[in-house]
């Protein structure tokens, strides 16, 4: 499936949000989630599937003014 | 001091984690400082894995100890800044969320209408939120009523360092909302400058370029920390009212005739 993930276009074999961030190595980071610009809470990554050409956006902790 | 939804602070300086030179200087500059509250910001996670470059991030601002200010940074909508105060709870785990929704990209002026549509939304979902705001009357009063209970009016736009741009209209705003806490945000370039809006009755001072891009961070972050209690004593102390002319301190009466 091609995601875009990050800006960057993936081709993936998750077929749900969580699955997905494992693949990715973001199993166990402190991250935030948005599935085509709305926002998907970490308790509900694990039911929320992915689509071919789904926007993933996953956030990090950054410096901020 | 005045408390930020229930929260009181030890120091009336909130500090920026952005620009300093390594993170090893920013440590040093939040220590030097006693700032109590830091400032943070949500971004792409760079690279796979658990210790990926916000992960690393996340580690050294836990450490500090202070209270953590996520923002809404960058965002030009409300529907933007929404979900990313979203995110930023989820993340960081607190209700707190300095909401900017910026409205013009050379002044980095807030947008007032889009700043109180996010407000209105965030406040009814249970964030606390500090909205970044000009010096507007109107606007604080707007958003007052959607929830808000700090404001945070800029001194001067943002990385500017220009100081307190519209002193006349700092002052109105103050006394006209002596019971909500504010925060002077944005725009100080000198310890003076952070002085200036404590002793005006300004409850905390919020910065970050004026002590990250200085050639010393440390001794300017000191100077900040030192700066923004003195201002806050001299507000509490009641100071004189200038007088245009001379009156002498030492006393007239027993002078000798000579």
């Amino acid at each position: 499936m091609r995601i875009e993930v990050n800006g960057e276009a993936r081709d993936l074999t998750a077929t749900t949000l969580a699955q997905a961030l494992v693949d990715l190595g973001w199993g166990e980071a402190k991250v935030a989630t948005a599935l085509n610009g709305e926002f998907v809470p970490a308790t509900a990554r694990a039911t929320q599937t992915l689509r071919d050409g789904d926007r993933i956006e996953v956030l990090a902790p950054m410096q901020g003014g | 001091m005045r408390d930020f939804y229930g929260v009181t602070l030890d120091s009336p300086l909130m500090l920026g984690t952005a620009q300093y030179p390594s993170p090893a200087v920013m440590e040093a500059a939040f220590r030097a400082s006693g700032a109590a509250v830091a400032t943070v910001s949500l971004r792409r996670e760079t690279a796979g894995g658990p210790m990926g470059g916000g992960q690393a991030f996340w580690q050294i601002i836990k450490g500090l100890g202070v209270h953590v200010l996520p923002n809404t940074a960058g965002c030009y909508s409300a529907r933007e800044a929404i979900t990313t105060a979203r995110m930023a709870r989820e993340v960081f785990e607190t209700n707190w969320i300095k909401l900017e929704v910026i409205g013009h990209a050379d002044t980095l002026q807030p947008d007032p209408f889009g700043t109180l549509e996010a407000a209105e939304t965030l406040s009814a979902e249970g964030f606390e939120v500090f909205p970044y705001m000009t010096e507007d009357q109107v606007l604080a009063q707007r958003l007052v009523d959607a929830g808000c209970r700090v404001l945070m009016p800029w001194g001067a736009p943002i990385g500017s360092g220009l100081g307190l741009n519209n002193r006349y209209g700092l002052r109105t705003l103050r006394a006209a909302f002596p019971d909500i806490p504010m925060v002077v945000d944005a725009g100080l370039g000198l310890p003076s400058h952070a002085a200036d809006a404590m002793e005006m009755g300004f409850d905390a001072v919020l910065l970050n370029t004026a002590v990250a891009q200085a050639d010393d961070p440390v001794a300017m972050a000191t100077g900040f920390g030192l700066a923004a209690r003195a201002g806050a004593l001299a507000h509490r102390a009641g100071p004189m009212a200038p007088r245009d002319m001379a009156v002498p301190s030492t006393p007239v009466i027993g002078k000798a005739w000579l």
